[in-house]
């Protein structure tokens, strides 16, 4: 009971924190943090893998099938709801992990790293040849309206952020329950030693399997959002340095803590932004060396500076 | 070679059972018939057969021929996973620890796959029935000032009693130790070894253990079966094991040397 009050604390704390820092951004700044909360969720299904020992290089899949769910919904059935369009690609995402899932989770290692991409390059390959979607440049997404509310400027900027704040924040509090649950314990333990986990007969390719469904479905969250908040879906968004994003995002994290993930991305798009500006050819770089730093200073990522596992503490 | 001694149905039969990895031949004709509780060990040099049995008895080897029994049901071709849920559990002779994990977490982890429901999202790993119970299975094994360590700050005998702890953790019918005291300091074999037979025959576990050390087959083991080149070539009480020829020449080397011509 005081772990599921903690966590309530820690996310009405999250929350208001957002909604005041939100209301305070300018209007530049609450674009980036809606994109970088909205791409921390993707890298977060990364961690969710993690967890089991498993690095997934193809989670563009995921946030390209829900972008452009809700960027086909908006632009041919007339669906500009945010929730319903949320919904929708949520279902999708969990329809096509569902698929995948458990024929990815007879792989580790490098091995499921490659099939994950490979899901992921032959979607952008399809989008890309398909004119009828757009080919490679994509379809423009609709803005999105909230439960009949239509804000346009500023206050879709603000709306869409309020709502990814939700959605983080509302994503943070169950996949910390998850963590911390009987899957999450078995989750590192696969991750630790799979012959005993095997061995005390629990299946390890159905843990990853469940992962790997988690995981599409928060691809899919932040694929809508991403695609809403840009006004534009393209292949690109499948495409392997997009899925290396969010692996950079997730090692940056590490997979310890739930907020790291979130703080790894926006640290991400910031980095990206002001590279961008001041070292335009050179801020790839920037970022290169940026992670070696923490890999090397922080082996765990940066949730290792908020998040100790010791004296049996999760 | 039969070894059936029970009535009832035995806890564990194996019917010829063979193996082979490539030219070599690690199991031949393995026969035996383990009555319930009974408490049996299994020594043989390295290379004899005896991990192999163990492995296939546990499903981590299926093999080439012959049957496995569990209480009278074929598991033959099942894997470790539907060994383990039957009721056979085994320990290991380097053992299997989640090495990211406290102590504590291990026994959670192992508690938490022991229930008869699939682990949940939904249901807390560390609620505190779990941790009592937890706390309860360390205390048993005299490892509970070692909770909240990880695996390299433990010893190899808090090793070993935690890797047999976790797979007490499913009540099984019937343990395999592969080799209980293996890499544990001389003086800590025994109190380890009564610890552990505590524990099993509080259970009415059916044991059979791997080991080396002939002080501890003769102290803790009902029944003795020697292997050598893949073979069961004895098969009997401990002391009758020991005193066979055959076993001193092959297995302990205690054979008297012969008169040099």
């Amino acid at each position: 009971m005081k772990a599921l009050s903690d966590i309530r604390v820690a996310s009405l704390l999250a929350l208001a924190l957002l909604i005041g820092g939100g209301l305070a951004l300018p209007d530049w700044a609450l674009f980036l943090m809606t994109i970088g909360l909205a791409k921390a969720l993707v890298s977060l299904g990364i961690v969710v893998q993690m967890r089991a020992g498993l690095v997934s290089f193809g989670q563009g899949l995921f946030f390209c099938i829900g972008a452009y769910v809700a960027g086909l919904m908006a632009n041919f059935a007339g669906l500009t709801d945010i929730f319903v369009l949320t919904g929708i690609s949520v279902l999708a995402c969990l329809a096509i992990g569902g698929i995948f899932g458990p024929l990815l989770a007879n792989y580790r290692g490098i091995f499921f790293a490659m099939l994950s991409l490979s899901l992921s390059m032959i979607l952008y390959g399809i989008l890309s040849k398909m004119n009828s979607l757009g080919g490679t440049d994509g379809l423009n997404v609709a803005a999105p309206t909230f439960a009949g509310y239509a804000p346009e400027g500023r206050a879709l900027s603000l709306s869409l952020y309020l709502y990814t704040s939700f959605i983080v924040v509302a994503i943070g509090a169950i996949l910390r329950t998850g963590f911390d649950s009987q899957h999450g314990l078995v989750s590192l333990a696969v991750r630790s030693n799979e012959l005993r986990v095997e061995y005390l007969g629990a299946s390890v390719r159905r843990t990853n399997a469940i992962n790997y469904v988690i995981s599409a479905m928060l691809g899919g969250i932040g694929g809508v959002i991403t695609g809403l908040a840009i006004g534009h879906v393209d292949p690109e968004y499948a495409y392997w340095t997009t899925s290396g994003e969010f692996v950079f995002v997730a090692i940056l994290a590490g997979y310890l803590s739930i907020p790291a993930v979130f703080v790894a991305s926006i640290i991400l798009e910031l980095v990206r932004s002001f590279s961008n500006l001041y070292f335009p050819n050179t801020w790839q770089m920037v970022l290169g060396v940026f992670l070696l730093v923490i890999i090397l200073t922080l082996p765990n990522g940066l949730g290792s500076l908020f998040h100790r596992r010791r004296e049996g503490g999760s | 070679m039969s070894t059936s001694a029970s009535t009832g149905t035995p806890a564990l039969e194996t019917r010829g059972l063979m193996k082979s990895f490539g030219a070599v031949t690690a199991a031949h004709d393995i026969t035996v018939s383990v009555p319930e509780r009974a408490v049996w060990s299994l020594i043989g040099t390295n290379g004899a057969g005896k991990t192999t049995f163990v492995n296939m008895v546990t499903g981590y080897l299926h093999p080439d021929q012959g049957t496995i029994l569990f209480q009278g049901q074929d598991i033959t071709r099942l894997g470790p996973r539907e060994v383990t849920r039957a009721g056979i559990c085994r320990s290991f002779q380097i053992p299997q620890l989640c090495s990211e994990l406290t102590v504590l977490e291990n026994v959670l982890v192992a508690l938490a796959i022991a229930d008869p429901k699939p682990p949940s999202f939904f249901r807390k790993a560390r609620e505190s029935a779990a941790e009592d119970r937890a706390m309860e299975i360390l205390k048993r094994f005299r490892i509970e000032e070692h909770r909240g360590r990880l695996m390299t700050e433990l010893s190899a005998g808090v090793r070993k009693l935690l890797d047999i702890a976790m797979s007490m953790c499913g009540h099984p019918k019937v343990m395999l130790l592969d080799e209980p005291t293996s890499g544990v300091a001389a003086e800590e074999k025994f109190p380890i070894m009564d610890l552990v037979m505590e524990a099993l025959t509080a259970e009415n576990v059916t044991t059979l253990f791997v080991e080396h050390d002939m002080d501890i087959v003769t102290r803790y083991s009902d029944r003795v079966l020697a292997f050598y080149d893949g073979r069961i070539i004895a098969d009997d009480a401990p002391d009758e094991v020991l005193s066979d020829p055959q076993v001193q020449r092959y297995v302990t080397g205690t054979a008297p040397a012969e008169a040099s011509s």
